[in-house]
C-alpha cells in the first residue's frame, strides 16, 4: 500500500523541490520582512505581496503539472529531523490536497491586495506570510507530527492579527479563538503521539510519526481506532467549526481586520475539514463508519441551525460568519455520507466557499473602509449609489445561496447527493438549508442595498478599479466552477477513491453505497423498452432505509 | 542491633527538640525565633544521628553531622541577614506582615 | 437543421453577456433593441429547428455538449432533449419573449437602468430556454432556479421602494421552498434510475415500485406548485405584481410559472406509475386553487393584481388537467393563457402607462375612447380567457373541463364555477377599465362621475351624502374596496394611447389569443394537432375521454352558457348598476382568503419566535457554556489561590504536614518482618 500511495517521488519530476517552496517562500518571507526597519512600511508590504505571489503562481504550476490520472501522493520530499522517533519533514500532494493548496496561493495574495493595516504594518504582514506557510504546511504534512505543528503555527499569527489589527472587542475574539483551538488540538496530540507509538507494532518495532507506513502498519484495534479517531475529531470539530463547537467563529470573524476574515473563513476553516479528511476517514476508517451518523447529524444541525441563527444577526459580518458555520456543515455532512459524491462534493465545496466567503469578506471590508460600520441597521440603499459594488455582491451572494449556474451549487449538490444515497433522511432535512440560506441573505441583502440611502450612506462611492480588479479572479472562479467543474472534479476522484477503496478493504460492515444501473443509460428509447442492465432485474425497488449495496459500475 | 536504654533515651531526647523546634517554627512570628527553632531541630537532627551512629556501630553517622553543622551555618548567615535586612525596613516586623508573595 | 437547437439558448445568453458588461455604454434605445433582436432571433432559430424536427424518428431530438458534473457514478452533461413538448415550449417562450421585449422598450422608457432590465430579461429568457430543453433533471433544475433569480431581480428592479424589495426576496424564497422539494426529488430519482436523464427515467418509469413513484411525484408537486403558485405557495405572485409589467406578463404569466406544469408533464410516466391519490391530489390542489384565485379576483382593484389571481387561476386549471390525466389540454390551456394573458398584461401596462402609473381601476373607466389599440387587444383577450367560442381560450379550458368531467363530476363543477367567475371578474375589470364613465380628469363633472361609478366598489356607508367626502371606513382595518372610497387624487390625468412599440405586440398577441384555437380543435382527431403531436411525450398515459359528438356539443354549449351568463352578471352589475357590487366584493376575497395575511402573521409571530429562540440558546447556553468553561476556570483558580496567602508559617506549616502524609503512606506500604 506504501508504494502505490507513493506512487511518484519527489522533485525529481519538476527538477525542483515544489513542496517545500511552497512551505517555506512565505515563511521566509515573513522572516525577511521582520527584519525590515520600521521606518520602511512599504517594503514591508512589497515583500508579502511579492512572497505570496510566488508561493500562488508556484501553487499554479504545482497545479498544471500535477498528474489527474495518479490516485496516490505527488511530488513528495521527504527529509528525516528526528530519527530516534522517526519524524520526517515529510510533504506530497494528492488530488484532495491540490485545490486547497491552490486555493491558499490565490487567496492570501488577493487577501492582501484587498485590504491594508490600520496600524504597524510591519507585523501584519509579517504574520500573514507566515499565516500562509503554516497553511500551506499544514495541507501538505504527510508526517503526524509536521501536521501538528504546522497546524499549531497557523493559530500564533491569527491571535495576533485579530488581537491587534481587530475591532471592538478583539482581545476577548482572539483569547478565545486561541484557546478554544487550542484545547481541541490538545486531544489531537494525544491521538498522534498514541498513533505513532501503536503504530510501530506493524512497522518493525519503530515509533513512526510518518502518515504512510501508520496507514500501512494497519494495526489499529476497533476500540483503540475509535477512541483515537474522537481525538482527532474534536480538534477538527472545533476548527471547522461545527456544531456544537462553533461559537469562536462569529466572535472571531466579527472582530478580525479584513484580511485576517477572508483567510480564516477561506482557509483556515478547511484546515478542519481536511483534517478529517485526511486524518480521520483514511486514517481510521472503522471509527469513520461507526461516527458517521453522529457526525452527520452534526452536520446537518449545522447547515440548519447555522441558517437560523444567522438570520438573526445584526452585524453583517457575524451574520456571514454563521453562514459559514452553515456552509461547512455541508462539507462534514458529504464527508461522512462516506460515497465518491458526498466525499468529492465535501472537497469541491471546500473550495467553493473559500472563494465565495472569501470574496463576501472582501466585499465586506471594502464596506467597512467606507461605512466604518457592519451594523446592517446603519445601511441602506447602496445598490442605488454604487451599482457596481451591488451587482458583484449580487453575483457572489447567489454563488453562496447555492444558485445553479455558479460555483456553490456543484458541491452542495453533490453532498447532498452523495448524503442522500447513504442515509436518507439526513439529506431531506438537509436540504432545507438551501431555503434558510436564500432567507438571511436576501434579508440582509435587501436592509442593506436595497430601498432609498439615507444621508450616512448617500455619499457611498463605487468601487475604484483596483478594488474591481481584485475581484475579478474570484469573479471568474465563481462562475468558471460553476459552469465547468469537470476539470476540478477529475483530479479530485482517483485520491477520493483511493481513501473510499481503502475503507471497503478495512471495514466488513461498511458498503459504499452505489446507485443501481449507473449512467450507460442514456439513450432515448425506442418503442419504451427498458435500458439494460441495473434496474430491470430488479422488478420492484423499493426504498430501503440503510445503505445499499450494488454493482461496481466501472 | 541492640537497643540499650540509654540510646533510646538519647533518641526521644532528638525527637522531642525536633517537635520543640517544629511546633516552635509553626507557631512563634519573630523571625529570629523561628531561625533559632529551625537551628533547634537541625541539632535534634544531629543528636539523632549520633545516636544511630552509636547504636549501629558506624561513623559515618558523627561524619554526616559535620556537614550538617556546616549547612546550619551557612543558612543562619543567610537567614539572620535577610532579618537584618528586612528590620532596617519595616522595624518590628514579623513573619505575618512579610507576604507580598503571596497568590 | 435540427443541430442549430444550440443557437436557441445561446443567442440570449449573448445578448445577456454584451448587456452586462457593455449596457451601460449602449444606453437606450439601442438596449433594448439589441434584447429583442437576440430573442427574435432565437425564436426564428426555432422555427427552422422545427422544421428540422418534423425529420427526426418519433419528433425528438437528442444531444450533448460537454460533461457539467462528473463524481463517480454521478455523470451529469449539458445536452439538450428537443422532443414535441420542449418544441411547443421553446417556440411560444421566444415568439412571446421576443414581444414582450419589443413591448418593454416603449415601456421603460427613460428608466435610469433601462439597459439593466432587458439584461435581465435576456438571462430570463436563456433560463427558461434551459429549463425546458435540459436533457436531465439538473439541467432543468438549473432552468428552474435561474428562472427564479431573474424572477427575483426583475421584481425588485425598482428596489429603491421597499415594497419592491420585499416582493421579490418573497418570491424567492416562496420558490425555495418549492425548490427543496424539487431537489428531494432528484435525489430519490437518481437513487432508483442511477441516472437523471429524462430519458432514462421515462423509459423506466413503468417498472417502479408504485411507493418510489409516488414520493418522487409528490417532491416534483411541491416543486411545481412552489414554481406555479398554486395552493398553498401561491403567496409570491400577487405580490411580484410590484415589478414592471413586461415582467409580469412574461414571467409570471407567460413563461417562469408555467414551469411547473412542465415539470409535471415531462414526469407524467413518474405520475402514471405512483399511487392513485397521487393524480386526485394535483386535480384537487388545482381546483381549490382555481376557485379560490378566481374569487380573490373578484374584489381586487388594482388592474395588475386581478390579473395575478387569475394567472393563479388559471394555473389552476392547467393542475386540474394535468390532475385529471389530460396532459395536452394542460399544456393547449399553458399555450393559449400565454396568449390571452400576455395579451391582456401588456394591455394593462399600456393602461398603466398612459394613466401615467395610477393602477387603481376605480380611478379608469371609458379609457376606449382614448386607447383604442389598447381597448381592442385587451378585449380580445377577455374573451378569449371568459372562454366564449370561437376565441383560443374557449377551446382550451373546454377540454379541460372535459377532462375533469371525466374524472369526477365534482370537480367538472367547480370547473364551471371557476369559469363562471373568471367570465365575471374579467368582464368586470373590462367594464370598470374601459367602458362606463370616466372617473379620470380635474373637472368637477367627472368628480361626479367619479361618485356614481364608485357606487359600485366605494362607498358601503350610505356613500350619498358624504359625496367627496370620507366614506365611513368599515370596521375591517383591512378593508376592501367598500372602504377606501373617494380617495380622489386629485386626478388630472389625461391618459394616452401608447406607442407602436407597445401597442402592436398587445394586437399580435390578441391575434393569437383569437386563433390558437386551431391547435387542437376536438371535432375530429385530425384537427386534434397538438395531441397527436405531443403523443410520443404523453400518449400512454393521457386519459382517453372518446367523447361522442352529442356530449362534445353539450359540453361546449354548457361552456358558453356559463361564460356568457358570467360576462352577463357584471354588466348587470358594473354597467347598469342593478345590483349593489359590495355584496359581490367581500373584504374576505379582497384580502385573499386571509392566507397571504396568515402566513406572514406566523413568520412574523412564532416564525420569529422560534428563530430568536434558536439564536438566544446559541448565545446564551452554547456560547454561555465556553465563557462559563472560562468563568469555571477563573473561579476555580482564584480559590485555589488563597493556599498561596503568603504567610511563611502556613507554608512551613503545609510543608510539615506533606511530610507526615508521605512518612504516613510509606509505612502503610512497609512491612515490618
Amino acid at each position: 500500500m506504501t508504494a502505490a500511495i507513493l506512487a511518484s517521488e519527489g522533485g525529481g519530476s519538476l527538477g525542483f523541490p515544489i513542496l517545500p517552496a511552497l512551505v517555506l517562500v512565505p515563511m521566509i518571507g515573513a522572516l525577511v520582512i521582520g527584519l525590515i526597519p520600521r521606518s520602511r512600511p512599504e517594503v514591508a508590504r512589497q515583500v508579502a505581496i511579492l512572497s505570496s505571489l510566488l508561493a500562488g503562481v508556484l501553487s499554479i504550476v504545482l497545479l498544471v503539472k500535477f498528474d489527474t490520472a495518479d490516485d496516490g501522493f505527488q511530488f513528495t520530499v521527504s527529509q528525516t529531523w528526528v530519527s530516534s522517533v522517526d519524524i520526517k519533514f515529510f510533504l506530497g500532494v494528492d488530488g484532495v490536497s491540490l485545490f486547497l493548496v491552490v486555493l491558499t496561493g490565490i487567496l492570501f495574495p488577493i487577501a492582501l491586495f484587498a485590504a491594508k493595516p490600520t496600524n504597524d504594518p510591519k507585523g501584519y504582514y509579517a504574520w500573514l506570510t507566515l499565516l500562509m506557510g503554516g497553511c500551506m504546511g499544514a495541507f501538505l504534512a504527510l508526517d503526524l507530527f509536521l501536521f501538528f505543528l504546522m497546524f499549531e503555527i497557523t493559530l500564533v499569527p491569527l491571535y495576533f492579527l485579530i488581537g491587534k489589527w481587530g475591532h471592538g472587542r478583539r482581545v476577548y475574539a482572539a483569547t478565545k479563538f486561541f484557546l478554544y483551538t487550542m484545547a481541541g488540538s490538545a486531544f489531537m496530540l494525544v491521538s498522534i503521539v498514541a498513533l505513532a507509538v501503536i503504530a510501530k507494532a506493524g512497522d518493525g518495532g519503530q515509533v513512526t510519526f510518518d502518515f504512510t507506513k501508520i496507514i500501512a502498519s494497519d494495526s489499529l484495534a476497533t476500540n483503540t481506532g475509535r477512541w483515537l479517531f474522537l481525538g482527532m475529531a474534536v480538534a477538527f470539530a472545533v476548527k471547522v467549526p461545527s456544531f456544537p463547537f462553533h461559537t469562536w467563529l462569529p466572535d472571531a470573524h466579527t472582530e478580525a481586520p479584513t484580511a485576517g476574515s477572508i483567510d480564516l473563513a477561506g482557509i483556515l476553516l478547511k484546515l478542519g475539514t481536511y483534517g478529517f479528511l485526511r486524518f480521520g476517514l483514511e486514517l481510521f476508517p472503522e471509527a469513520s463508519v461507526y461516527f458517521a451518523p453522529l457526525l452527520l447529524t452534526l452536520g446537518t444541525i449545522g447547515i440548519i441551525y447555522g441558517g437560523i441563527v444567522a438570520a438573526m444577526q445584526r452585524n453583517f459580518k457575524r451574520l456571514i460568519a454563521y453562514s459559514s458555520v452553515a456552509h461547512m456543515g455541508f462539507a462534514i455532512m458529504g464527508l461522512f455520507a462516506l460515497n465518491t459524491q458526498g466525499v468529492e462534493g465535501s472537497v469541491l465545496q471546500m473550495v467553493n466557499h473559500g472563494i465565495s466567503t472569501g470574496a463576501l469578506f472582501i466585499l465586506l471590508g471594502f464596506l467597512y473602509q467606507r461605512r466604518h460600520t457592519y451594523e446592517i441597521k446603519d445601511l441602506r440603499g447602496i445598490a442605488k449609489v454604487a451599482p457596481v459594488f451591488a451587482g458583484i455582491f449580487t453575483v457572489v451572494m447567489l454563488s453562496s445561496i447555492g444558485l445553479p449556474g455558479l460555483n456553490g451549487f456543484v458541491s452542495e449538490f453533490l453532498v447532498l447527493l452523495g448524503t442522500f444515497m447513504a442515509h436518507r433522511w439526513w439529506a431531506v432535512v438537509a436540504a432545507a438549508g438551501v431555503i434558510i440560506a436564500a432567507l438571511y441573505l436576501l434579508w440582509a441583502y435587501q436592509r442593506v442595498f436595497q430601498g432609498e440611502p439615507d444621508e450616512a450612506n448617500a455619499s457611498f462611492p463605487d468601487l475604484n478599479l483596483n478594488e474591481r480588479l481584485v475581484m475579478v479572479p474570484l469573479l471568474v472562479l465563481i462562475v468558471f466552477l460553476g459552469i465547468y467543474p469537470k476539470p476540478v472534479l477529475d483530479r479530485i476522484e482517483p485520491s477520493v477513491n483511493r481513501i473510499l477503496t481503502r475503507m471497503e478493504e478495512q471495514v466488513d460492515r461498511y458498503d459504499q453505497a452505489r446507485t443501481q444501473g449507473g449512467s450507460e443509460l442514456r439513450e432515448v428509447p425506442e418503442g419504451g423498452g427498458h435500458g439494460e442492465g441495473g434496474h430491470g432485474d430488479e422488478g420492484e425497488h423499493a426504498l430501503s432505509v440503510h445503505v445499499t449495496t450494488g454493482e461496481v459500475a466501472p | 542491633m541492640e537497643a540499650s536504654n540509654l540510646d533510646v533515651a538519647y533518641l526521644a531526647l532528638a525527637a522531642i527538640l525536633f517537635a520543640i523546634g517544629g511546633v516552635g517554627l509553626l507557631v512563634r512570628r519573630n523571625p529570629l525565633v523561628m531561625i533559632m527553632c529551625v537551628e533547634l531541630m537541625l541539632n535534634a537532627v544531629n543528636v539523632t544521628f549520633v545516636a544511630f551512629g552509636k547504636m549501629l556501630n558506624d561513623i559515618s553517622g558523627q561524619v554526616i553531622v559535620f556537614f550538617v553543622l556546616v549547612v546550619a551555618a551557612a543558612e543562619v548567615v543567610v537567614g539572620l541577614g535577610l532579618v537584618v535586612a528586612m528590620s532596617r525596613r519595616r522595624p518590628g516586623a514579623n513573619a505575618d506582615d512579610l507576604r507580598l508573595l503571596r497568590g | 437543421m435540427v443541430e442549430l437547437i444550440w443557437l436557441v439558448p445561446a443567442l440570449p445568453l449573448v445578448g445577456f453577456t454584451i448587456l452586462w458588461f457593455f449596457g451601460k455604454r449602449i444606453g437606450e434605445p439601442l438596449a433594448g433593441w439589441l434584447g429583442t433582436a437576440v430573442v427574435a432571433l432565437s425564436f426564428l432559430t426555432t422555427l427552422v429547428v422545427f422544421a428540422g424536427l418534423w425529420n427526426e424518428p418519433d419528433h425528438t431530438f437528442q444531444v450533448d455538449y460537454f460533461t457539467w458534473i462528473p463524481a463517480g457514478d454521478f455523470q451529469v452533461e449539458i445536452g439538450f432533449l428537443l422532443d414535441p413538448l420542449s418544441m411547443a415550449m421553446i417556440m411560444f417562450v421566444t415568439g412571446i419573449g421576443s414581444l414582450i421585449h419589443l413591448y418593454s422598450i416603449g415601456y421603460m422608457h427613460g428608466d435610469s437602468r433601462f439597459p439593466r432590465f432587458f439584461t435581465y430579461l435576456n438571462l430570463f429568457v436563456f433560463s427558461m430556454l434551459m429549463l425546458v430543453l435540459g436533457d436531465n433533471m439538473v439541467l432543468t433544475f438549473l432552468g428552474w432556479e435561474g428562472v427564479g433569480a431573474c424572477s427575483y431581480l426583475l421584481i425588485s428592479f425598482w428596489f429603491e421602494k421597499e415594497a419592491n424589495a420585499s416582493a421579490g426576496k418573497k418570491a424567492f424564497v416562496t420558490n425555495r421552498v418549492g425548490d427543496w422539494g424539487f431537489m428531494v426529488a432528484m435525489f430519490a430519482a437518481f437513487f432508483t434510475f442511477g441516472s437523471l436523464n429524462w430519458s432514462t427515467i421515462t423509459s423506466q418509469a413503468p417498472g417502479l415500485a408504485e411507493t418510489t413513484a409516488t414520493l418522487i411525484a409528490v417532491m416534483l408537486l411541491i416543486g411545481a406548485v412552489g414554481k406555479s403558485a398554486q395552493l398553498p405557495l401561491f403567496i409570491w405572485l400577487p405580490d411580484a405584481m410590484a415589478g414592471p409589467t413586461p415582467v409580469s406578463a412574461l414571467i409570471h404569466a407567460a413563461t417562469m410559472v408555467t414551469a411547473g406544469v412542465y415539470l409535471l408533464v415531462r414526469a407524467n410516466p413518474i405520475l402514471a406509475a405512483s399511487a392513485e391519490w397521487v393524480p386526485w391530489a394535483i386535480a384537487i390542489i388545482g381546483a381549490a386553487t382555481l376557485f379560490i384565485a378566481a374569487t380573490i379576483a373578484v374584489a381586487q382593484t388594482d388592474i395588475k393584481k386581478v390579473l395575478a389571481y387569475s394567472t393563479v387561476s388559471q394555473l389552476g386549471y392547467m393542475f386540474l388537467a394535468v390532475g385529471s390525466g389530460g396532459y395536452t389540454a394542460a399544456i393547449f390551456h399553458m399555450i393559449t393563457h400565454a396568449f390571452f394573458k400576455a395579451c391582456l398584461f401588456l394591455g394593462s401596462g399600456s393602461v398603466i402607462h398612459g394613466m401615467h402609473d395610477d393602477q387603481d381601476m376605480r380611478h379608469m373607466g371609458a379609457l376606449r375612447k382614448v386607447m383604442p389599440f389598447t381597448a381592442f387587444g385587451f378585449i380580445i383577450g377577455w374573451l378569449a380567457i371568459s372562454g366564449v367560442p370561437p376565441f383560443s381560450g374557449f377551446w382550451s379550458k373546454d377540454e379541460i373541463l372535459s377532462y375533469a368531467l371525466h374524472k369526477s363530476p365534482v370537480l367538472y363543477v367547480i370547473g364551471l364555477a371557476g369559469a363562471l367567475i373568471t367570465a365575471f371578474y374579467m368582464s368586470r375589470q373590462v367594464f370598470m377599465v374601459f367602458f362606463g364613465k370616466a372617473r379620470w380628469g380635474a373637472s368637477a363633472d367627472a368628480e361626479l362621475a367619479n361618485l356614481d361609478a364608485h357606487d359600485t366598489s366605494a362607498a358601503g356607508s350610505a356613500g350619498d351624502a358624504n359625496d367627496l367626502g370620507e366614506a365611513t371606513v368599515a370596521a375591517d382595518a383591512d378593508a376592501g374596496p367598500v372602504a377606501v372610497a373617494t380617495e380622489h387624487h386629485g386626478h388630472d390625468v389625461q391618459p394616452h394611447e401608447s406607442p407602436w412599440t407597445m401597442t402592436l405586440p398587445i394586437l399580435v398577441l390578441a391575434f393569437f389569443a383569437l386563433v390558437a384555437g386551431v391547435l387542437n380543435l376536438p371535432f375530429t382527431e385530425n384537427l386534434e394537432f397538438l395531441n397527436k403531436w405531443l403523443e410520443p411525450v404523453v400518449g400512454e398515459n393521457q386519459a382517453h375521454l372518446g367523447l361522442s359528438t352529442a356530449k362534445l356539443l353539450a359540453e361546449m354549449a354548457i361552456s358558453t352558457v356559463v361564460a356568457l351568463t358570467g360576462i352577463a352578471l357584471a354588466y348587470a352589475i358594473y354597467m347598469k348598476k342593478k345590483f349593489d357590487a359590495r355584496k359581490v366584493e367581500l373584504p374576505f376575497f379582497y384580502n385573499g382568503w386571509y392566507i397571504d395575511h396568515g402566513v406572514t402573521v406566523f413568520m412574523g409571530g412564532p416564525g420569529r419566535r422560534l428563530f430568536e429562540l434558536i439564536a438566544l440558546f446559541d448565545r446564551v447556553v452554547i456560547d454561555g457554556a465556553v465563557n462559563g468553561v472560562g468563568r469555571l476556570s477563573r473561579g476555580g483558580a482564584a480559590r485555589l489561590r488563597t493556599v498561596q496567602n503568603g504567610y511563611v508559617r502556613w507554608y512551613a506549616l503545609m510543608v510539615g504536614l506533606g511530610t507526615i502524609l508521605i512518612i504516613a503512606f510509606i509505612l502503610t506500604q512497609v512491612s515490618f518482618s
